[in-house]
């Protein structure tokens, strides 16, 4: 088990060097003047851009800029954004309030998703389990600017019950309806994963066996079956943490919050290079540990698989 | 049967959530006494040299108060620090300051204050963004040599032979002395822009530290900043300008989505929105939403076709003044841009600058399909297809398009948008005078003249001359405004010049934008700038 963790770990490294260089050469590689647009219609004056160019190292190769960046990187400092502000300061104030949504997301999809698909699952083919399909199908069609979009307005502008933009504490109480929105889709995803999978062991052969031995009921269904039904659950859950830490622009726009989401639209939509290499970076650590943990949480679930 | 489990679904959570901000969300409202105001990110540090945008400039504005001010609703300039300025003939001009004026950190301004500031700004390789701004002053050529071969070309500018201006020099504590290269009867109105804000000593030493913790001498003193989040200005109670704040302080909250923005506005939970979007113009949703708490007057900015000279096809005047009276400028704008522009009578918006009469462009910008017609049937017809180019990153297609169809229903010419995918492109399209036909141009005056709409653009090779027009008349024309005795005469002149514009035509004037901006019922006395700010000095909370 330690072996194999280690490996895993020592994996993060080829990854971590392919991932920042592919970002960066996409990011910096590309046509245009980064700094062409700064000025509004007028042109920056030469000795602006020419400032700018030095400072960002522009005039080098691109390999060249990258190690520079990656020596920066290894130092610990991601480097500043054109307005001269530290990378890692912004990651830091935004970090924080994405996690607090992630986890919210994370929450009500797994909450409500695995619930929802153990009544579907335990009943099945009746009318709890079509009302989970079609509300799920519901949901799966709904964009999230659309739900996002009227909860905002009804809940927001016309009732009056939550403010329509979360404030800069991004307090957990706040976080929760944009937390809904934003994993409104993964939760009829989980739902409907859950409720399969449960319907395809509730047929196998240990829940016969423990059905006979004369346990009682729920601890059949709780124990037995649960445990391995929640295998696929986990790994769909564990992979979608890691895409709600970076995927929430839309939601993070609609609501104002100032996560990770919308600072790296910001960065990608101004080629703020810097910013934008930094938090891929750190999204890709995110994902590879993620899947890191998932892997280890189905030798918990599941005895038979070890990792040697 | 759906919609019940629906709801069900989304109850519990919400339930959950109502409660949980029903208790925590008291922290959130703005603090007692402070405004908020919607912005955006600064895109540069927060140092009025290095600062066009508006994210850093409503916070740059609102710290620094330099030589004039603007009257909010007329724009006249009128004076703040400086006591008088005198010329004799607009080349030279003495500049006496008003005694009593401290930086936030105590320091006294003095002449010194703004000769270095300005000398900074102006030095090359510092690589200010408002580096151009003193072009005029003599000696500006030696601290910012210009490239031998245009910017774009493969030399170098040379090394700066001087560090500072020699038309630039503080006299005694009180008095500075400007020298420009030529006369120009439109410098003193320049002097409000907030390049030309005195720096306290403390910037010099460390600009670093500065950009941390920015001191400046205006009516608000920094107090704190959250990046990508919020800036937090209070009241300085040592002000010596004109207006005294009349809050404790201004929130500029940064949003995303200007949609946002305006659904917080409409709760109540923000002052002050200087755009509203344009899903909340349709049907004047807006004027609903907020009943008399808007804004709604023209700003200092407009909208054009350029043509471009080195293009055969635009060659003939008569063509060129046949698609300007093709256009029906009051139709697009009315469902368009659903009245938030107005149709252009000439290249210099009316309404905020003071004294000018506006409609230069006389018949040539009249809506007249027959005439237009009559033109170009005189010139020879338009011999093939036309394309208008714009960048497509800043929805564009739709007026384009619209212009495209009246062009072709009033004169028969085949036309199409010509999209190109970033404004960096199109930037470059300029520079390599790869036009093949009109394209969009648009431009935001710094400060209230008109000759910032003339000079900057249509004088032979203008820094924004993408069209490469060049005419000896026009350019005598303007350099007899330049130096006209007085105000009101250089106006007149400038007027002059922008009827030689339209007897060439070198562009189409299309529309001048509106700042349609509204307000909470906390705040009164709301008076927005020609360059779409809140005026910060005057707004008051109400009691």
């Amino acid at each position: 088990m330690g072996r194999y963790v280690l490996r895993r770990l020592l994996q993060l490294i080829p990854v971590f060097i392919g991932t920042t260089f592919i970002i960066y050469c996409l990011v910096w590689a590309l046509p245009g003047d980064p700094f062409a647009g700064r000025c509004g219609d007028r042109p920056c004056p030469p000795a602006y851009i020419a400032e700018m160019t030095e400072k960002y190292n522009l005039n080098d190769p691109v390999y060249v800029q990258y190690f520079k960046y990656l020596w920066q990187l290894l130092q610990g400092d991601f480097g500043d954004t054109y307005s001269g502000l530290a990378v890692n300061q912004l990651v830091a104030n935004a970090y924080p309030i994405t996690i607090r949504l992630a986890i919210i997301a994370l929450i009500i999809e797994a909450v409500i998703g695995i619930g929802a698909g153990i009544l579907a699952g335990l009943r099945g083919r009746g009318f709890l389990d079509s009302l989970v399909f079609m509300s799920t199908l519901f949901l799966i069609s709904l964009p999230v600017f659309v739900t996002g979009f009227v909860l905002q307005v009804l809940l927001g502008t016309e009732w009056g019950i939550i403010r329509p933009s979360v404030s800069s504490q991004a307090t957990w109480g706040e976080l929760i309806v944009p937390g809904f929105v934003l994993g409104s889709l993964s939760m009829a995803y989980v739902s409907r994963l859950m409720r399969t999978s449960m319907m395809e062991n509730k047929r196998a052969d240990y829940v016969r066996t423990a059905t006979a031995k004369g346990l009682h009921p729920r601890r059949v269904v709780g124990v037995h079956l649960l445990r391995n039904s929640m295998i696929p659950v986990i790994t769909f859950l564990g992979t979608d943490l890691g895409a709600l830490m970076g995927g929430a622009i839309v939601t993070e726009g609609i609501f104002n919050i100032r996560g990770i989401g919308g600072l790296i639209y910001d960065a990608v939509i101004t080629k703020e290079g810097t910013t934008v290499t930094g938090i891929v970076t750190l999204l890709v650590l995110v994902y590879l540990l993620m899947n890191l943990l998932v892997d280890l949480l189905y030798a918990v679930l599941d005895p038979r698989i070890r990792y040697a | 049967m759906r919609k019940r489990r629906l709801t069900a679904c989304v109850a519990v959570p919400l339930a959950v959530g109502l409660l949980a901000s029903g208790c925590g969300g008291g922290g959130s409202a703005t603090e007692e006494g402070f405004i908020s105001v919607n912005s955006t990110e600064p895109e540069n540090p927060l140092v009025p040299a290095n600062t066009t945008e508006t994210g850093g400039g409503n916070v740059v504005d609102a710290m620094f108060t330099g030589l004039v001010g603007y009257e909010p609703e007329t724009s006249e300039p009128y004076n703040e620090v400086a006591e008088s300025i005198d010329t004799q003939d607009n080349k030279v001009f003495t500049i006496k300051l008003k005694p009593g004026w401290t930086f936030h950190d105590g320091s006294p301004v003095t002449a010194n204050s703004f000769v270095k500031a300005w000398n900074y700004a102006a030095y090359a390789p510092n690589g200010q963004s408002t580096t151009s701004f003193f072009e005029q002053v003599e000696g500006y050529d030696q601290v910012s040599p210009p490239d031998p071969d245009g910017d774009t070309g493969p030399q170098e500018a040379p090394e700066p032979t001087a560090q500072e201006m020699s038309g630039l020099r503080a006299v005694d504590d009180n008095t500075i002395s400007v020298t420009l290269d030529a006369p120009f009867a439109t410098w003193p109105t320049m002097l409000g822009y907030p390049a030309f804000s005195p720096m306290p000593e403390s910037f010099f030493a460390d600009p670093k530290a500065f950009e941390e913790h920015p001191i400046g001498n205006g009516p608000f003193k920094f107090e704190s900043r959250q990046p990508n989040t919020d800036i937090k200005l209070v009241a300085n109670d040592q002000y010596a300008g004109q207006n005294k704040p009349q809050i404790r302080g201004v929130e500029f909250r940064i949003y995303n989505e200007l949609e946002t923005a305006y659904q917080d506005l409409v709760s109540g939970n923000l002052d002050f929105v200087d755009q509203v979007p344009p899903s909340a113009l349709v049907g004047d949703k807006w004027r609903t939403d907020l009943q008399d708490r808007v804004v709604d007057k023209e700003v200092l900015s407009n909208n054009a076709l350029q043509l471009p000279m080195y293009d055969p096809k635009l060659k003939d005047p008569r063509v060129r003044h046949a698609l300007s009276m093709a256009i029906d400028r009051k139709q697009i704008t009315d469902t368009v841009f659903e009245g938030s522009y107005l149709p252009a009578t000439g290249w210099v918006p009316s309404g905020p600058i003071k004294g000018y009469e506006s409609g230069g462009c006389g018949q040539y910008c009249e809506y007249n399909p027959q005439e237009a017609k009559k033109l170009l049937d005189e010139a020879g017809g338009f011999p093939g297809p036309l394309t208008i180019t714009s960048n497509s990153d800043g929805g564009h297609k739709e007026w384009v398009e619209a212009i495209c169809n009246q062009l072709n229903t009033n004169l028969g010419v085949q036309c199409a948008f010509n999209p190109v995918p970033t404004f960096a492109e199109f930037l470059k399209m300029h520079d390599e005078n790869a036009h093949t036909g009109p394209f969009r141009f648009g431009w935001l005056g710094d400060y209230p003249a008109a000759e910032t709409f003339l000079g900057k653009v249509y004088r032979t090779g203008a820094s924004s001359n993408y069209m490469r027009y060049s005419s000896p008349e026009f350019d005598a024309a303007m350099s007899r405004a330049d130096q006209a005795p007085t105000e009101e005469e250089s106006l007149r002149l400038y007027r002059e010049a922008e009827n030689i514009l339209a007897k060439d035509m070198p562009s189409i004037p299309l529309w001048n934008q509106k700042a349609q901006s509204g307000y909470s019922d906390r705040i009164s006395d709301v008076h927005v700038s020609f360059d779409r700010k809140l005026d910060v000095e005057l707004v008051k909370l109400n009691p």
